[in-house]
């Protein structure tokens, strides 16, 4: 491997490599991909990247830059060199995944019902209730089939010791999926000879898997429902999404604005009139949802919406207080959850993590700064964060000050080494830190979850942060199929 | 279809469509005074009258020069009727309504509005004649990949409607400024004209190999008849009006159809009407008409179909795409 020109000195360091092991061999599944990478002239791989930035930019696959200038449109940066999730890996995370999903919703639906978790002493009852993104107004909400969470993201990331861990839910408007479906769409046109030996599964019909999964729940069991996709609109960053899910789903994009609550029945409004609207997919988090029970200053939503869906007239994906899973210190208590509502072992294992309202753990956390990740509770997007290893003195302060000030919204982990895929740099590859997204769906008779992900990639040499926001990028994620037991996957149904 | 969708997608095809014939506009003059060259300043004069922004002209530009105006009418960002403006305003529309369009429809629109703005970045030499021509092209694509990729559906009806009415305006304008600026006096109505500057009017439009299929040789009323009554030629106002009500009559709408009355008003206009009444009563009089006529058909469009959603709302919640019609200036 190492003469070759495409991977020079490449090194794995002491970080574990997706693609390669520690002696530089590549691992099973990876090989047919690297014969091909190497049979590429010098040059070509660049080349093929900026092809497919063009190509991005051309389609319009891009993300709306906030604060930046009104409308700034950027592409999200793409790296060549897909991941690989080998077979018997990926079997392992599904059913880790489909465990954790499970576990949480029957979660959701105890605390907004019987709250039994809390009073068998679990969950402590101010942990609870001091989430930002419990809301009270769902107390006694039945959702169809008692599911809450039909579309989730579970953020999820390898350490040096090989295992694979669970770094956080998204249980609100996981976002992301559009780019999977992209990615592996340009790196089919652009490097169709990549494919041809390697088995990798499809992710092509993820949109019909959302279709049949927001159909699924359709209140009056109406097998075809009219089903909507509600965005808070061109200027939210995920807009691209959005429609993009709506369009491949053949479903309207609707705005707040286009839909009218009469006598708790859902409508759009059309240029013939009202028409019944029966599943909503809502890309717009809780508090904006309906101004008459959440924020009252909201533009983006409708009024009366929570109505008609107490009435069971129409469905809501996710259903609304569903983010309360996605609290991080709530997030604390998941294995918790797996062991009280399942009796079973959790199949993928927390980060370890020290809850800063807990007197040992404040202690010890404050302690050891410099060497923790600090998050907020209810941040997202790499924001209220502290990465220790990497902090001044004063950044330090400034966050033992907010942990005394308010020990309830403060989580703290160990770095983790993340692991690394080799990531196109110019002439030759450096490995570069990733995580994985996952998405899952659940209709409450099944859960399918997407042979692949968002694998995200932080771009700067040494950085542990993936996200878009902070200089992240992504690759395609090829989850490799098992000949035998993936047979039928192989053939898919659109 | 949402009422906010069927907006976008007629306002989108209205502003390529507006982008396509400025280009054509100013091609023309080009045309026009490089066969005429001692009269190169009073010809571009006029272009800007006819945006009825000539004072905002004056104030950030001052002299009537080739490359003044060309970046007036084709790059200036602030100036919401030039060619970038409006294919800017064209895939902000599409952007909205991304998932109601074809892919290929948006890929086209949007590489033509990259393309354009990477130009701006050039200035007054990047608005040759190739570049204008360009535009055109662009704009016929995205016309022909939406034409072969959409279902005949209300989006598509849409999109027809702003599209002709769009020409039909355009073309008037055209024929107005033109027929004002190349004819000499009264007196040369009905004569053979000089083939050169009028040929190049209708090769502005593309017309000119079909006029001289229909009529051979050139006089004012032939040309009159030619853009403004003929029911076969695409760019005549007649054809575009007719291709609207057609549009419009697959649309639906109320019983009582404002719209539809109107544009079968605007039609009758046409029918009966001859080149020569309409050369005889003052062709600028006659367009002005029309243009007027054009603008209540929109107002009726925006009444009938677009703007049922704002009564409906109990709560007075306006959001951007509901006030757009009227940042979109019918009478540019």
């Amino acid at each position: 491997m190492t003469n070759h020109h495409h991977f020079g000195e490449y090194q794995t360091e002491n970080f574990f490599d997706e693609m390669l092991d520690a002696n530089g061999v590549p691992r099973q599944g990876a090989e047919p991909l690297l014969k091909c990478i190497n049979e590429l002239p010098p040059g070509e791989l660049v080349t093929r990247q900026q092809s497919i930035e063009r190509a991005l930019m051309r389609m319009g696959i891009t993300f709306t830059v906030y604060g930046d200038e009104a409308g700034t449109e950027k592409i999200f940066p793409f790296d060549v060199i897909p991941r690989i999730v080998q077979a018997f890996e990926w079997r392992h995370i599904e059913a880790g995944l489909k465990q954790r999903i499970e576990a949480l919703n029957r979660f959701i639906d105890d605390i907004y019902h019987d709250q039994a978790i809390v009073k068998d002493g679990i969950l402590p009852r101010h942990t609870l209730e001091k989430a930002k993104s419990f809301r009270k107004q769902c107390i006694g909400l039945k959702p169809p089939k008692g599911v809450w969470c039909h579309i989730t993201g579970t953020d999820l990331v390898r350490h040096s010791d090989g295992a694979i861990y669970v770094l956080e839910d998204n249980l609100r408007c996981p976002s992301g999926v559009s780019y999977v479906l992209q990615n592996r769409l340009v790196m089919k046109r652009s490097f169709p000879q990549m494919f041809a030996d390697s088995n990798v599964r499809p992710v092509i019909n993820y949109p019909a898997q959302l279709f049949k999964t927001l159909s699924s729940i359709s209140p009056d069991g109406n097998p075809e429902p009219t089903v909507v996709v509600l965005t808070p609109g061109i200027f939210n960053s995920a807009y691209y999404e959005h429609s993009f899910l709506a369009q491949q789903m053949g479903v309207e994009l609707v705005q707040g604005e286009d839909l009218v609550v009469e006598n708790d029945i859902v409508y759009m409004l059309t240029t013939d009139g009202l028409e019944k609207v029966d599943v909503i997919y809502r890309r717009i988090d809780d508090d904006f949802l309906d101004p008459k029970h959440f924020r009252k200053d909201s533009m983006l939503g409708v009024p009366g919406l929570l109505d008609a869906y107490r009435q069971g007239n129409v469905a809501l994906a996710n259903a609304p207080g569903t983010g309360v899973a996605d609290d991080k210190v709530i997030y604390a208590y998941v294995p918790e959850m797996i062991h009280y509502y399942m009796g079973e072992e959790p199949v993928l294992p927390n980060v370890p993590t020290y809850i800063c309202e807990r007197d040992d753990d404040r202690k010890y956390v404050l302690e050891h700064l410099d060497e923790l990740v600090v998050k907020a509770a209810n941040e997202a997007g790499g924001y209220g964060m502290l990465i220790g290893t990497q902090s001044t003195l004063e950044q330090r302060q400034e966050f033992a000050k907010r942990i005394e000030d308010d020990p309830r919204n403060y989580i703290a982990q160990p770095t983790l080494a993340l692991s690394r895929v080799p990531t196109n740099v110019g002439d030759h590859f450096e490995g570069r830190h990733v995580d994985l997204r996952p998405y899952v769906l659940y209709g409450g008779d099944s859960v399918w979850v997407l042979p692949g992900g968002l694998t995200r990639v932080a771009l700067k040499k040494g950085s542990l942060v993936v996200n878009s926001s902070q200089g992240g990028g992504s690759k395609d994620t090829w989850v490799i199929a098992d000949q035998e037991l993936d047979a039928t996957d192989l053939k898919v149904t659109l | 279809m949402l009422s906010r969708v069927a907006n976008s997608i007629y306002w989108m095809t209205r502003y390529i469509e507006r982008a396509e014939n400025l280009a054509r506009f100013i091609d023309v003059s080009s045309n026009v005074i490089l066969d005429q060259p001692e009269a190169a300043a009073k010809q571009w004069e006029p272009l800007v009258r006819t945006t009825s922004d000539e004072k905002y002209f004056r104030e950030h530009y001052g002299e009537f020069t080739a490359s003044n105006v060309r970046n007036f009418l084709t790059f200036d960002r602030e100036y919401s009727n030039s060619i970038l403006s409006s294919l800017s305003q064209a895939r902000e529309n599409a952007r909205t309504v991304r998932e109601a369009i074809s892919s290929e429809a948006w890929e086209v629109l949007n590489e033509n509005y990259l393309a354009v703005k990477h130009a701006a970045l050039q200035g007054a030499a990047a608005a040759n004649s190739d570049f204008y021509t360009e535009v055109k092209r662009q704009s016929h694509l995205f016309n022909g990949v939406f034409d072969s990729t959409m279902s005949r559906d209300k989006g598509w009806y849409f999109a027809n409607i702003g599209r002709f009415l769009e020409r039909a305006d355009k073309t008037s304008r055209i024929l107005d400024v033109k027929y004002f600026t190349l004819l000499p006096s009264f007196d040369d109505v009905d004569t053979t004209l000089d083939d050169l500057l009028w040929s190049a009017v209708l090769r502005s439009v593309s017309g000119f190999e079909m006029y001289r299929k229909r009529y051979h040789s050139l006089t004012i009323n032939r040309v009159v008849e030619f853009l403004v009554l003929d029911t076969k030629f695409p760019r005549s106002i007649h054809y575009c009006v007719r291709t609207a009500i057609g549009s419009l009559n697959r649309v639906g709408g109320p019983e009582d159809n404002i719209a539809l009355k109107q544009a079968a008003a605007i039609e009758a206009k046409l029918c009966n009407v001859t080149a020569k009444e309409v050369i005889n009563g003052g062709l600028h009089e006659f367009i002005d008409g029309i243009q007027k006529e054009l603008n209540r058909l929109g107002e009726a469009i925006h009444e009938t179909y677009f703007a049922r959603r704002d009564e409906l709302h109990a709560t007075p919640v306006k959001l951007l795409s509901a006030t757009q019609s009227q940042s979109q200036s019918l009478t540019n």
